[in-house]
């Protein structure tokens, strides 16, 4: 088949045999589960290193085009459902951050405990879909691998999780599987305008967007639907409640898996599904999204002030950072929509980190209660270092990739003419305080300070497995952080058509 | 020696913070810090030779006798558009130059002062010592990045590596709660002062689309070297908000940042606490580099505030201001190195003042000789500041270190005990008070020249702080080395410290004797041109007839115990306690983050949050449940409910069909 030429398919193959030899596996053989899992998930950092060099080379070579390496095969005709894929630089960048994160989540649950084939298993399962949605260029495609990323977290949070699980894993689903009914309608809207009257109906968002024949009526229902929908994944206020509960209950590979690369899906379609395909809409309705991203980011940050539990912070510090995301798309401008893309990387990976580090602290000390801690940093220095980085990270130190992405993002959008716009930039801005303020107080709580509990004092540091994974985060989040423009020339270029379209809505 | 060197100058501290901190715990104490000691002293060699050609060499930065910038490197880090960029690069102008003088020997006497001060914490060994020197390596690399800055963005970016360092080393006993609780305050007060400098940068670079110092085109001057961003400013000035131009907004904005850096009113409060951390690096970053990191932001973007007059004033006014106010407070502290600490602030805002008196003249961009006199004074001060007041941290350090306290009232006639300390010590009060032929006679009596050129109002005030200055400087001198004998100190008998920790205070002192001779008119101006200046003796003389009265009367009160402090204490006791209390600054602000923005602000949003909108989602579940459960009765399993059922539909649905037929 003239598909499996194509590089990309390989990103939903590799972890489909993966699960094959999982399944093959012993039950109890863990050093085989492990292997298995292990080059699995070295194949898919390699295939994603080498998309990169692809990409590069293309665009070197003078390909301009919007999307590389298309390629399709009909599904289902009759609905014109395809097999079509696709990339330009926004999904690259994302499918080596998700290569990254699977690699890293490998590692981090090393000593999984019990039934580890199973759980490898579903953790395939997603990484499948999440892989499939970057690569696809077709609606139907895109939605059903979107599901398939969805329904294993039922699962990983339910059997795997801890404290309130049941709850949390129903309510993470139900509030997810709500988004994706409202996304499921927009869709069937956007294929029934695909196409002018009388030509053939489409699924592909390339031709979708060339033929922008969607009526602006219809758009002004379907764009809050889509955004909605993938919203409430990319935890936009009010819808992002399921987040701090969620997280809480998941184990600590599917945290990172799950801030890490899920909740991107999230910011991803909005700008490729709901802006890209009713740009219009988008500009009419953009300043009542704005000003709930606006809410989220500052929102978000105010309460993580407030918890106790290392992972509620983390969880409502994303609501914060995915805000920010979405706040930044929703400036229709190059360089803050680039900047949202690097808040993503820098978020998933920053968010994998903190989320590995913390289940590692919380395999030893058993509890996530920063009032319960204090001292870590005597007691484990390797995690402690790791934590503070990834703190550091978050508020934006420079070097690090927090501090490219927001300011890609600040200075983007204070570039917009509207006041409306600025006000809400500078809003946005002042989160980097609010946030200083919580990471140094659960900083100075859980790591430093005396040691709160004796029993403590005999837990060990991180062993290989756990340094190694962490490491390549701390690494990634560094070269991100050090070379920010790397990733901007290949990042950049791909906002071009959105920002176009979008000018066009604005001429009229 | 190459100007280019400068990127060696920058790259060693860097190379040296990754090798000692992840090599350090491998390799022991004494190689880490010896090692760090000579990373340090290649830097500071090299640093001294890049500035010694820059300034004596006649390379291709001397045009027509006047210096020029000169650009040694200066990549694109960062693209935002495809104009708008942030570069990392180096550039060396007569600032920069001196600036990289300054750190290096600071930080080099710092680390050889480390050697032996951080080598015991009363009596055990030091933890963590490989990790403060790590920290230094980081801090000494990102104050010398900031320096040497050839854009806005730039100086951003090490505005908060520097105060990430600072955070690690105030922090550095992480075990005491003060030490954590004052690396907090510091790094959340100076971030909320980086917030409003990356408003004035998005607010700058808006209207004049650049970050850049300088022009592209290599070497420029300094005179035309934002001509564009004048332009733009000009072009700009149509656009108002709340009846300022925006540039002025902007050029405030900026100077707010810096003012959280250089500790001015009201953002002044986290540098007291600041001296939590190691004395060392109090004497580093909190009082000889970090600090003025703000009066060099004001004089690298000078030609844009001497245009914009409404933020100058502004500067000015919060600068004369602070000054006052520091010194009062200095006067009534008891711990040595908190009143240090308030002489640190005040004289910062000697510097800040003097650059705003400077360019507050009439006349725009024309040069005239009242801007460069003000400018030249304050980099004249920063340096000679600098040198004696790492040297009185430094004394206070072998002071704590031999007496394991920071209050006064265990000190008390040390100077028999400890007399190398007590001479370096009073050279750096006579070096602060401005007494001749002491460093800081010279670059103060410019400072106050310039302050009168302003007007005889601003000087007469700066010339009463400056007397002010004598007085509590004295008077930390006295009650440390002097006033009683001190009954302890007969069994534990307190000595000058180990060599590493007296060598750096012998040559500091020998700096701070000579470092007025320096002729910084010549080689420090905001043009590069030579300025002439000479002594305006009415200035001088009034200045130190002021500074004898202030040491006169530190004299008759503190150099032998007597009742008179403790009278004065309490006739006017208000006075006293406010003073010694700060003016309950801090209060104000424990009041406002923990009464106001955590009581009001974030515990109920979260109650918010978890009772409300996550209540409006659980609702949503019950509802649908209880519903569920309603609507489940209905399948009862009983024959006869369902006949029943299905007649009684069978009939609706024939009913509503004949009425409907029917109409």
């Amino acid at each position: 088949m003239e598909i499996l030429n194509n590089i990309l398919i390989y990103f939903v193959i590799v972890p489909v045999l993966t699960l094959g030899g999982l399944a093959l596996c012993n039950n109890k053989g863990m050093n085989a589960i492990r292997a298995v899992a292990a080059t699995g998930a070295t194949v898919l950092v390699a295939l994603a290193l080498w998309l990169v060099c692809i990409f590069l080379q293309a665009r070197g070579a003078g390909d301009t085009s919007e999307m590389i390496l298309l390629s399709k095969v009909s599904w289902y005709a009759p609905l014109n459902i395809e097999l079509a894929l696709g990339v330009d630089g926004v999904s690259v960048v994302m499918i080596l951050l998700s290569a990254f994160i699977v690699f890293a989540g490998v590692f981090a649950s090393w000593k999984m405990n019990p039934l580890p084939k199973q759980f490898f298993l579903w953790f395939f399962l997603l990484s499948t879909g999440v892989f499939g949605f970057f690569i696809s260029i077709d609606l139907f495609t895109m939605f059903m691998f979107y599901e398939v990323a969805l329904i294993p977290m039922y699962l990983l949070i339910g059997v795997w999780g801890s404290g309130n699980k049941n709850y949390s894993a129903m309510k993470l689903t139900l509030m997810l599987m709500g988004g994706s009914a409202f996304l499921m309608l927009a869709l069937i809207g956007i294929y029934m305008h695909s196409a002018p009257q009388g030509q053939p109906l489409t699924m592909n968002i390339l031709q979708i967007a060339q033929n922008n024949a969607v009526p602006h009526d219809w758009q002004m229902y379907l764009f809050p639907m889509a955004f909605v929908g993938f919203g409430v994944l990319g935890a936009m206020f009010p819808f992002h409640t399921w987040s701090p509960d969620g997280h809480a209950s998941a184990p600590t590979a599917v945290s990172m898996l799950h801030a890490g690369v899920l909740m991107k899906l999230g910011g991803y379609g909005c700008f490729r599904i709901a802006i890209y395909l009713m740009p219009f809409a988008a500009n009419e309705l953009g300043w009542i999204f704005l000003t709930l991203t606006g809410i989220s980011i500052i929102y978000g940050a105010f309460s993580a002030c407030v918890q106790t539990d290392l992972k509620y912070i983390n969880a409502y510090s994303s609501v914060s950072h995915c805000g920010m995301v979405l706040f930044a798309i929703l400036m229709f401008n190059q360089t803050a929509m680039t900047g949202a893309v690097l808040q993503m990387l820098s978020h998933g990976l920053m968010t994998a980190l903190f989320f590995a580090l913390i289940g590692m602290i919380y395999g030893r000390t058993h509890t996530r209660d920063i009032r319960e801690m204090g001292g870590m940093m005597h007691i484990m220095p390797y995690l402690g270092v790791g934590y503070v980085i990834a703190g550091l990270a978050s508020l934006g130190l420079p070097g690090l990739s927090g501090f490219a992405a927001e300011m890609t993002i600040f200075m983007g959008s204070f570039q917009h003419p509207d006041m409306f716009h600025r006000v809400f930039t500078i809003v946005g801005a002042s989160s980097i305080v609010v946030t200083a303020v919580y990471i140094l107080r659960v900083v100075g709580k859980l790591l430093f300070g005396e040691v709160q509990n004796e029993h403590h004092r005999e837990l060990t540091d991180a062993s290989w497995d756990e340094r190694f994974s962490t490491a390549v985060l701390i690494v990634c989040v560094a070269i991100i952080g050090c070379f920010p423009n790397f990733f901007i020339n290949i990042i950049s270029d791909s906002f071009l058509p959105v920002v176009k379209a979008l000018g066009n809505v604005v001429g009229m | 020696m190459p100007l280019s060197l400068t990127i060696a100058v920058v790259a060693i501290p860097l190379f040296m913070f990754f090798f000692l901190g992840l090599a350090g715990v491998k390799m022991g104490r004494k190689l880490t810090g010896v090692l760090g000691v000579l990373g340090m002293l290649v830097t500071t060699v090299l640093a001294y030779g890049v500035a010694l050609t820059y300034f004596f060499g006649d390379g291709p930065q001397v045009v027509d006798g006047v210096r020029k910038a000169v650009i040694v490197f200066n990549p694109d880090w960062l693209s935002f558009t495809d104009t708008l960029v942030a570069r990392m690069g180096i550039a060396l102008d007569p600032i920069a130059a001196m600036m990289l003088v300054v750190i290096t020997t600071i930080s080099m006497m710092v680390h050889l002062y480390s050697l032996g001060y951080m080598s015991d914490h009363h009596g055990h060994p030091e933890k963590g010592f490989q990790r403060f020197y790590a920290d230094l390596a980081l801090f000494t690399f990102s104050m010398l990045g900031l320096v040497v800055a050839t854009n806005l963005f730039q100086i951003f970016i090490f505005f908060e590596m520097v105060g990430v360092s600072s955070y690690l080393l105030i922090g550095f006993y992480y075990h005491s709660p003060a030490a954590i609780h004052a690396s907090k305050k510091a790094f959340i007060v100076t971030r909320l002062a980086d917030l409003f400098f990356l408003l004035g940068i998005m607010i700058l670079s808006f209207y004049t689309g650049t970050f850049d110092f300088f022009n592209q085109n290599g070497m420029v001057g300094m005179t035309d070297s934002m001509e564009a961003a004048q332009t733009a400013i000009t072009s700009a000035g149509g656009a108002t908000f709340m009846g300022c131009s925006v540039m002025a907004w902007a050029l405030t904005f900026i100077f707010i940042g810096g003012a959280g850096k250089s500790a001015m009113y009201p953002l002044h409060i986290w540098l007291p606490d600041a001296m939590e951390g190691p004395t060392p690096v109090s004497a580093l970053i909190h009082a000889a580099t970090m600090v003025v990191a703000g009066v060099f932001l004001v004089a690298r973007l000078f030609p844009l505030y001497v245009i914009e007059q409404g933020a100058m004033e502004v500067i000015c006014v919060v600068g004369a201001f602070t000054a006052f106010y520091a010194a009062a407070i200095a006067c009534v502290q008891s711990d040595i190195k908190r009143a240090l600490a308030f002489s640190t602030i005040s004289q910062i805002a000697f510097m800040m003042t003097s650059l705003a008196v400077s360019a507050s003249q009439e006349g725009l961009i024309e040069i005239h000789h009242g801007y460069g006199l003000g400018y030249m004074a304050s980099m004249f001060h920063l340096f000679t500041h600098a040198m004696f007041k790492a040297l009185l941290f430094l004394c206070a350090g072998a002071i704590i270190h031999a007496v394991h306290s920071n209050e006064n009232d265990d000190m008390h006639g040390l100077h028999k005990y400890m007399p190398i300390t007590s001479i370096a010590f009073l050279i750096g009060c006579l070096a602060i008070a401005g007494i001749p032929p002491f460093a800081g006679f010279w670059s103060k009596d410019e400072i106050l020249v310039a302050c009168y050129e302003k007007g005889l109002g601003w000087g007469i005030w700066m010339s009463m702080v400056a007397g002010l200055t004598a007085f509590y400087m004295f008077r930390i001198y006295y009650l440390i080395f002097f006033w009683k004998e001190h009954k302890v100190h007969t069994e534990h008998r307190p000595a000058d410290q180990v060599w590493t920790m007296t060598v750096p205070l012998i040559i500091l002192g020998a700096i701070s004797c000579v470092a007025g001779f320096v002729p910084m008119h010549d080689l420090v101006t905001w043009d590069g041109a030579a300025l002439h200046t000479q002594l305006n003796w009415t200035v001088a003389g009034t200045s130190v007839a002021i500074a004898c009265v202030g040491i006169a009367l530190a004299t008759v009160m503190y150099y032998k115990e007597n009742a008179l402090p403790a009278k004065m204490k309490n006739a006017f006791s208000g006075l006293w306690n406010a003073a010694y209390h700060r003016f309950y600054m801090d209060e104000l602000y424990q009041f406002i983050t923990h009464k106001v923005i955590f009581k009001a602000v974030c515990v109920p949003i979260a109650w918010f949050d978890r009772k409300f909108i996550d209540g409006f989602m659980n609702l949503l579940a019950d509802a649908t449940n209880q519903a569920a459960y309603g609507i489940r009765r209905l399948q009862s399993g009983s024959i006869q409910g369902y006949v029943y059922l299905y007649i009684m539909g069978a009939l609706l649905i024939a009913v509503v069909s004949m009425v409907c037929v029917l109409i």
